[in-house]
């Protein structure tokens, strides 16, 4: 799995193809919306979280489309498939480097979110890079799974984000709630923590197990 | 399925046929109007068996699919697709049945009731699992695809439940309901489960015909 997970890196550091076009696009999109929405909405808490979320939703999925596009292009996968271990660790391999690439665009975007809407800054923050990372991994494992679908069709542009957003629904509910929660400086936001908590145990594991069905040649 | 072939093809269109003309009899009929909401409750009789057969459709993909995953089976693969286009229609009827209902009584033709919205995510997933058919072709691979979507869906389900109700909620619950209103829903959801069951196997009919035909092809073509 390492090794696999070093390989990707090691891509993305000779290229840095992916990295730059992501932290470029999710900046777009926040700037969009900060050209769109009137400067009293903008300071709205729920229009902030949704807006972080939304940026990093189209930017996750072009970062799973990067993640198996590489090796799609050359035949490569098959190469990939042909190592010595079982799918899941394929999976996981794929999904621990996304959760990587988007949490270091992440790192940059956030900040400068907050910046750009003028957001208070206060205790409560601290808890947004938690809150930011779970929605990371819990979008990362479903966009895994289906990403290895959606680059073997013919229509692998439209349909990733077709079958992607309905599922992440309830993450994206959950994650928006605490982030909105968290610019506004409530206290500790459980209940929807717990939510996102259980979607990312859940799908990491099915994401896992069910792989194997998805690469199976 | 060559068993249920008989049944399904002769007794299935008269079974749902007549359940059809029962139940629109009770709706219009024999039950009372409610007191509260008048005439326009009547289409709650067509609506919570309209919405109990889209989650049976949900169901049956989900099932159909796994047995597809892990025994292969073909038709497995055809009774899910058939299922996720069943569940398609039905779940399309609750949303307008719905929408026809909340207007006089909500005000509203939508609302982002936690079922409400649930129902609508439902429906964008059916409609992903159709587009993932319709869009992949007609592969193997694509199959397997639709398949772990299937199961992958009905997993989503429960979270979905409990981040929609934490996210908000007036959708009318049923406490009590007086005796000829209970028999009514009973005979409407009979009829839909008729007809649900119908129309699942003319479309499971449909869908291996035509892959049979597919495979004739495929041979004429070797052979030539």
């Amino acid at each position: 799995m390492w090794a696999l997970l070093w390989k990707d890196i090691r891509l993305e550091l000779r290229t840095k193809e992916r990295m730059a076009s992501l932290f470029v696009l999710a900046l777009l999109i926040v700037l969009v919306f900060v050209f769109a929405l009137s400067p009293e909405r903008l300071r709205s808490p729920d229009v902030s979280a949704a807006l972080l979320w939304v940026a990093l939703v189209f930017a996750g999925m072009l970062s799973l489309q990067r993640a198996f596009l590489v090796e799609q292009e050359r035949g490569c996968f098959s190469g990939v498939l042909l190592c010595p271990f079982d799918a899941g660790t394929v999976f996981l391999a794929k999904f621990a480097g996304n959760v990587l690439f988007l949490t270091l665009v992440q790192v940059l975007v956030t900040p400068l979110t907050l910046v750009f809407l003028e957001v208070q800054l206060s205790w409560s923050l601290l808890v947004l890079p938690l809150v930011v990372l779970l929605g990371i991994i819990g979008f990362s494992a479903m966009g895994t799974l289906f990403a290895a679908m959606a680059v073997r069709t013919r229509a692998r542009e439209v349909l990733l984000p077709v079958l992607l957003l309905p599922l992440l629904t309830p993450l994206l509910i959950a994650a928006v709630k605490v982030t909105s929660a968290v610019l506004a400086g409530a206290a500790w936001p459980g209940v929807w923590l717990r939510v996102l908590l259980a979607f990312d145990v859940l799908f990491v594991i099915t994401g896992w197990l069910i792989f194997s069905q998805v690469v199976q040649e | 399925m060559k068993t249920f072939a008989p049944f399904a093809d002769r007794v299935l269109p008269w079974l749902t046929g007549i359940a059809m003309l029962a139940a629109l009899g009770m709706v219009f009929l024999y039950v009372p109007t409610e007191r509260v909401q008048g005439v326009v409750q009547r289409v709650f009789y067509f609506h919570l068996p309209a919405a109990w057969m889209s989650f049976l459709g949900f169901f049956t993909v989900a099932g159909a699919s796994a047995s597809f995953l892990w025994q292969g089976s073909r038709t497995a693969d055809l009774c899910a697709q058939a299922a996720a286009e069943v569940g398609m229609v039905f779940c399309t009827v609750v949303i307008l049945t719905g929408s026809l209902w909340a207007r006089p009584i909500w005000g509203v033709w939508w609302t982002w009731d936690p079922r409400l919205t649930m129902v609508a995510i439902l429906w964008t997933i059916y409609a992903a699992y159709l587009l993932l058919r319709i869009l992949g072709g007609d592969s193997e691979q694509v199959a397997r695809y639709a398949a772990v979507l299937g199961i992958v869906g009905v997993l989503d389900i429960p979270i979905l439940y409990i981040s929609v109700r934490l996210w908000r909620g007036i959708h009318p619950k049923v406490e009590q309901m007086a005796p000829e209103m209970a028999w009514t829903l009973l005979v409407c959801t009979a009829a839909f489960l008729c007809l649900f069951a119908w129309l699942l196997w003319l479309r499971l009919c449909h869908l291996s015909l035509r892959a049979e035909v597919a495979a004739l092809r495929r041979r004429a073509v070797a052979v030539s």
